[in-house]
């Protein structure tokens, strides 16, 4: 009993057919799509690569880059063989093409499928890459005179400002850095000689945050400096003041938005399995409705089609035993080698 | 003598309307465009409407929307003229409305070099707008417990962080105006006291500026306060200091921005100008060989096509005699209504008396 048998006539076949061709047509673009998708990501994973620890892997955009020509090149072959199918003589020169090709489809599709999980599941590395990418980076913050890291000072400043976050974890982190370069200290005033002495590595610390934690939204001017005295400014509680400073911290807003990124890419790839084994199906139904036609002389006779020839079960047997043969087959023949080669010695 | 001949064979009508086809679809397309643009101009202007005082720069986008989408509408016209004039009968309905037609496409397609035209002259405009808006912008950052002001501090620092810029001019604007509110000035101070009384209207004036001036590309942290103090900090001059605040001021950023803006789609509206002309040139070519075709009796014969009947100088006084024709017209009708009038009423004088 075969799966999902459909009566065909030359109308049914001629729709199918040209249905099939829009669709494919439609897939390409989503192949296009998808590859723009993983430039986009490749992008933006290089715009922060100096705030990623250095071995940050480009495996993901690239696996997307990939797939993404890959859809389109299958889709287009795809098509081209639609619209061969209505003229037999053109038809007949793909026949012999047709079930590799499709057996080369499941193979894709499944590709697609685990690039669609994989996309989902990469959030995790992602977010200690960041960890650790965000601690060094504020670690050099205050290196704008050491060539190499002269830059780190600025992509800071724009990340808080963009993402709207502060420090690592949250703003406290800055208090136990020294984000000013000691060229800008003057060593001779007695402030700067009691900070550093108080703590063993002889850093600079204080209880201030750059500028870039700023928030725009707060009502008063920014406090940046001598944050948790209260005494310092006047009506100010730093235990309930909450507009002052951005109060996410940059691994957070950064990881959340790489997720999101990552997690609208799966959807989409998901979206485009789902497509890509419509299509399939659709090329199956048209190999077999074109080959089986009743009358093989007449065009317009009638023709059956079908996903699989015989059952789920059936088809399954079949391939095992196919499988069974071919390994007697070797064994067979390498018997007969060793036949050969012991009644020759 | 006509304006601009040309012998038009049958084949060369034929490829006339199918070249103007063509041409009036990708005329289509380019009215949308221009419609486009003018929606992503107004988009813009509208985005940073806060710190305008006067609306007279949207004239431009506002031009644009318009003659977008009567530059499609009269090229769809110019398409379906163009698919019936194979058809002389088809054709022939579109007589009474060609000349109309091409007054008002006319008329749209002038609009669009005034777009253009405006778009450079109204940049003072634009200007004086955005110093007036940006001065009551800056005064009014502190009021952020003033209903209806309240945003104002956040415009502000998001469009200085966002253009690069700082203050009016230069930065030197926010020494003058007093940015910080009353509120969190503690007037107990001897500092604070001492500024308040140093100037006439009692206001809290410091020489420093908000957060938002703070150049990232800095190498060291930003200097907010005591900018004209170099003994304040240490290792600073703010005669040389350059990198610390953003130089520029905002009007010239949102000017020079703006500018960029419309010098882009200056040359975009002026392409879509001649690409329009060349539709109707080109239908006024076929309509006029098509009407020499019109009662003949075979349809493949050689006409003659032109612009204007005859001269400049003769079509200009023709439509003058016209319109005194109509002036006149209108007086004669009035003086005839008039006469009209007495004539009844003293037929009507005389016809009582002989009833009675």
């Amino acid at each position: 009993m075969a799966l999902m048998k459909v009566k065909f006539d030359l109308k049914k076949r001629v729709k199918l057919a040209q249905m099939l061709w829009l669709m494919y047509w439609f897939s390409v673009m989503a192949g296009v799509l998808v590859f723009s998708m993983g430039m986009f990501f490749k992008i933006e994973l290089r715009k922060r690569s100096e705030l990623m620890d250095n071995n940050e892997s480009h495996f993901m955009p690239n696996l997307l880059i990939g797939v993404g020509l890959l859809t389109c090149g299958i889709n287009a072959f795809g098509g081209k063989i639609c619209y061969d199918s209505l003229d037999t003589s053109k038809f007949a020169k793909w026949k012999s093409m047709l079930k590799p090709f499709l057996i080369c489809c499941l193979i894709f599709n499944v590709l697609l499928f685990v690039t669609g999980l994989l996309c989902f599941a990469m959030r995790i590395p992602l977010q200690f890459t960041l960890a650790e990418g965000l601690k060094n980076g504020m670690k050099y913050y205050k290196d704008t005179d050491t060539p190499g890291r002269c830059y780190m000072k600025r992509t800071l400043d724009l990340m808080q400002m963009e993402f709207r976050c502060c420090g690592n974890n949250d703003y406290k982190d800055w208090f136990e850095i020294q984000w000013i370069s000691n060229r800008y200290l003057d060593f001779s005033s007695k402030e700067v000689k009691d900070r550093i002495s108080s703590n063993v590595d002889g850093r600079y610390l204080l209880d201030g945050v750059p500028f870039s934690c700023c928030n725009p939204s707060s009502p008063r001017p920014c406090i940046q400096h001598q944050m948790t005295n209260n005494s310092a400014h006047y009506s100010y509680d730093h235990y309930t003041e909450e507009l002052n400073i951005w109060k996410r911290g940059c691994r957070d807003a950064l990881v959340s938005y790489y997720g999101g990124l990552m997690g609208t890419i799966g959807i989409l790839v998901l979206l485009v399995t789902v497509l890509e084994v419509l299509v399939m199906v659709g090329l199956q139904y048209v190999n077999t409705a074109f080959s089986s036609l009743a009358n093989p002389e007449d065009p317009e006779s009638e023709s059956e089609g079908w996903i699989l020839e015989k059952t789920v079960k059936e088809t399954f047997t079949d391939i095992m035993a196919k499988m069974r043969a071919m390994g007697k087959t070797n064994q067979v023949e390498e018997g007969a080698e060793e036949q050969g080669a012991a009644s020759a010695s | 003598m006509s304006l601009l001949k040309i012998k038009f064979s049958f084949q060369r009508r034929v490829r006339l309307a199918q070249g103007l086809w063509l041409l009036s679809w990708a005329a289509v397309f380019s009215g949308a465009t221009t419609f486009g643009l003018g929606v992503f101009l107004k988009t813009e202007l509208h985005r940073r409407a806060e710190v305008m005082h006067t609306m007279d720069i949207h004239m431009v986008p506002n031009l644009l929307m318009a003659v977008g989408l009567a530059s499609v509408g009269i090229n769809i016209c110019a398409g379906r003229i163009c698919q019936d004039s194979m058809d002389a009968t088809r054709f022939a309905r579109w007589k009474s409305y060609m000349i109309p037609f091409f007054c008002l496409a006319l008329f749209f397609t002038t609009l669009m070099l005034v777009a253009m035209i405006l778009s450079y002259a109204l940049q003072p405009s634009l200007e004086e707008s955005l110093k007036v808006g940006l001065k009551n912008g800056i005064r009014f950052y502190k009021d952020t417990d003033t209903p209806g002001r309240c945003f104002q501090k956040e415009t502000i620092d998001r469009l200085q962080i966002e253009f690069k810029c700082c203050g009016n001019t230069n930065f030197k604007d926010w020494f003058e105006v007093q940015w910080i509110n009353n509120r969190y000035l503690d007037f107990t101070s001897q500092e604070v006291k001492d500024r308040v009384r140093s100037n006439v209207d009692g206001r809290y004036l410091v020489d420093g500026v908000p957060f938002s001036c703070c150049n990232p590309s800095s190498p060291r942290p930003c200097i907010q306060y005591h900018l004209l103090d170099n003994a304040a900090h240490h290792n600073y001059e703010y005669q040389t200091e350059e990198l610390n605040l953003y130089n520029r001021g905002c009007r010239e950023a949102l000017v020079t921005y703006y500018m960029g803006i419309m010098n882009t789609i200056g040359p975009g509206v002026m392409s879509v100008f001649l690409l329009q002309m060349t539709v109707l040139a080109s239908l006024r070519y076929l309509q006029t060989s098509m009407e020499a075709v019109e009662g003949q009796e075979n349809v493949e014969v050689d006409t003659e096509g032109y612009i204007l009947e005859k001269g400049v100088k003769e079509t200009v006084k023709e439509l003058k005699e016209k319109l005194l024709k109509l002036v006149q017209f209108g007086q004669v009708d009035a003086a005839a209504e008039g006469q009209g009038a007495e004539d009844g009423a003293s037929a009507e004088k005389a016809a009582t008396p002989e009833s009675k």
